[in-house]
């Protein structure tokens, strides 16, 4: 693939659905997601903890449990991950498509070298590499993100948070994967060194044409680094479109409420008054039907409860999935 | 106010190093900065939970004594929230006994003549959790994250203090209950007159709700002033790249800083922050002539003025800064 022309679609997921069985009964977590990630492109999927967008990305591996029930197709480059045979899929996980898990900062291994951590993925999927190649790819990778080569022979507690962030965002590039998926990758970061890892990110994006699944339930770091964002509530898409027209005019009431809760410096509308939204989001073993977000929402109407809404498209690159904004788009076609 | 800690190397890590800092009944103050920066062991020492190597903390105008009884009085009038409610709460105690616990430690049944039930119903619910007697005997794993962190509130208010100290309160939270407790913050200053002290790194929530910042750098406060005056005319390079990298679509230049705070076993000489500052590297400083006072000359501890106040040489030099009084 030739890195330069950003466009080939590397991840297509088509009505996917993913319920867990649990001791309680059925849990559906994601319900019915259609998403596109195209190489060169930075996708954010913004939603709050339970919402399904960490099921989502670890369906992008079939790294579920056993005992999930899935429906819908996840293409990988057009393959579908879901039902691929198993040693294709081990072929798949590092080389075509790799994870930087939540919680990266616990993930690393306190008695190995980060070197040989980084260097396992290539040692595990390429298995004729010789050591010193692996020994100049993984100074590569560490260069890549930004750190010194020398570092491979650090053991992860003396790194700080953002460097081992940094080592594992090295370690998902070990195999040269044409996609990356990277679930809350700057949470528990401060923000200096939040902004740091985002550089890096959006760095290896540009540099290296991979596309890239961002998850965060920080809607303004996601406007900050991606092209798109799908904001998830409770297992769907409520809405999707350029990330900074998402943000600073969010259509759905959801996502109004969640960049409200990240208010602009120097905004006299968010002096002493900061905005939230009452209630939990709901428990997906009762749903009822109707528009999941209809019991917190601030304009909900009665017809809300009856069907749930769509993702509508209201222009090429903006849709929406909520009654009472579809209802305004067509009195407003503009718009 | 000046706290070390000896490393085992034996050398003194300075993790606060000359802080001076008031806060008023009714006032919400935001102590923001990076990890390392001091922050926590700032609150920490104004809990008295550490001990400060040099100063004093003063509770309205008396220096706090660190013997068990002066401690346990001292911190009826000053409680924390803390940074992760989940951890924090015991997963075997129920709401009841976590929000009891407290009133139990400073016998405020015999003082304030009211049974227990009842006042930890009115600190649940000043906290926001009502109907309060429905979450008595819940345990924490059933409540939703926003609950757990009212309960902790809860837990700090049945001891009517008179300062609250929260770290990170909703760093741990979902976008859409933050907004909630910071209303309930902002609500508790207002009804009970609560000085509130809130460390942060998320400066959108300073923006949100406090009165005054003060920001920290390697042990030190940087600046200081009123929230709009930190936020909206920041003087201080440091503080200008904070601001500068948070996260928004209509925004500065970033200036993302390389690396990150420094050792507090070595902290660089002149200015704390050059080997990092932003205007010793693009020769902003060389060009006022202050670069090597930046370099060489330590600057004067921030008095605890409520004014606009920076610690930066080249902000004393510049025409700008000149008409204002030297801190």
């Amino acid at each position: 693939m030739n890195a330069a022309d950003a466009g080939p679609v590397l991840l297509e997921v088509r009505d996917l659905s993913l319920a867990y069985l649990t001791s309680e009964g059925r849990l559906p977590a994601v319900r019915g997601i259609d998403l596109t990630v195209a190489a060169g492109e930075i996708v954010g999927l913004a939603g709050e903890s339970g919402c399904g967008k960490s099921t989502l990305a670890s369906t992008v591996l079939r790294l579920q449990p056993k005992d999930a029930e899935v429906s819908g197709e996840m293409l990988l480059s057009g393959a579908d991950v879901l039902t691929m045979r198993w040693g294709d899929l081990r072929a798949v996980r590092w080389a075509e498509a790799s994870i930087v898990f939540q919680g990266a900062l616990h993930s690393l291994n306190p008695v190995h070298r980060v070197g040989r951590q980084i260097a396992e993925p290539i040692r595990v999927h390429e298995e004729s590499v010789a050591d010193d190649e692996i020994e100049t790819r993984v100074g590569d990778l560490l260069e890549s993100v930004g750190l010194p080569r020398a570092r491979a022979r650090a053991y992860p507690h003396p790194l700080s948070g953002g460097q081992k962030q940094r080592v594992m965002i090295a370690m998902a590039l070990a195999c040269r994967p044409r996609l990356i998926v990277a679930d809350e990758p700057t949470t528990a970061l401060d923000v200096m060194v939040q902004a740091q890892v985002l550089h890096v990110l959006s760095g290896l994006v540009h540099d290296l044409g991979v596309g890239m699944l961002v998850i965060s339930h920080d809607l303004s770091v996601l406007a900050d680094v991606c092209d798109r964002v799908a904001v998830m509530y409770a297992g769907r898409i409520v809405e999707v479109g350029p990330a900074d027209q998402v943000f600073s005019d969010a259509l759905h009431p959801y996502t109004a409420a969640l960049s409200g809760a990240f208010p602009r410096i120097g905004d006299p509308a968010a002096r002493y008054a900061p905005s939230g939204l009452a209630g939990d989001p709901p428990d997906p073993r009762t749903l009822s039907g109707g528009c999941s977000f209809a019991p917190r929402c601030p304009r909900g109407v009665e017809e809300c409860a009856a069907a749930e809404p769509t993702l509508v498209p209201l222009s090429p690159t903006r849709s929406v999935a909520c009654i009472r904004v579809a209802g305004r788009a067509t009195d407003e076609p503009d718009r | 106010m000046s706290v070390r800690f000896t490393t085992r190397a034996g050398s003194a890590a300075r993790a606060l190093d000359g802080v001076n800092l008031q806060v008023r009944p009714g006032e919400i103050l935001a102590l923001v900065g990076e990890s390392g920066s001091g922050k926590t062991t700032l609150a920490r020492t104004l809990m008295g939970l550490q001990r400060p190597s040099d100063g004093d903390v003063l509770v309205g105008g008396e220096p706090l004594g660190y013997s068990t009884s002066a401690l346990r009085g001292f911190r009826r009038h000053v409680q924390m929230v803390l940074q992760d409610a989940s951890g924090a709460l015991s997963p075997r105690q129920t709401v009841y006994e976590s929000v009891a616990e407290g009133i139990r430690l400073h016998h405020l049944v015999k003082e304030t003549r009211t049974p227990e039930a009842e006042l930890v119903a009115q600190a649940l619910s000043d906290a926001g959790l009502r109907p309060p007697q429905g979450l008595f005997l819940r345990y924490p794993h059933e409540l939703s994250g926003g609950q757990r962190q009212r309960v902790l509130i809860a837990g700090a208010l049945a001891l009517r203090p008179r300062i609250l100290l929260a770290d990170e309160p909703v760093s741990s939270l979902d976008a859409s209950i933050r907004g909630e407790i910071l209303a309930l913050i902002l609500r508790l200053r207002d009804t009970l007159g609560l000085g509130v002290v809130v460390v942060t790194h998320d400066l959108g929530l300073a923006w949100n709700i406090a009165d005054r910042i003060a920001v920290m750098y390697l042990g030190r406060i940087v600046e200081t002033g009123t929230t709009e005056e930190v936020l909206e005319q920041a003087r201080h390079p440091y503080t200008q790249a904070l601001l500068s990298v948070v996260p928004e679509i209509e925004r500065l230049t970033p200036v993302v800083l390389r690396g990150e705070i420094p050792d507090p076993t070595a902290i660089p000489s002149g200015c704390r922050f050059h080997p990092r500052c932003p205007a010793v590297a693009d020769g902003r400083a060389a060009a006022a002539g202050v670069d090597q006072d930046c370099r060489r000359t330590s600057l004067r501890v921030l008095g605890p003025a409520h004014e606009h106040r920076v610690a930066c040489h080249l902000d004393a030099a510049t025409d700008d800064g000149a008409d204002r009084p030297p801190c």
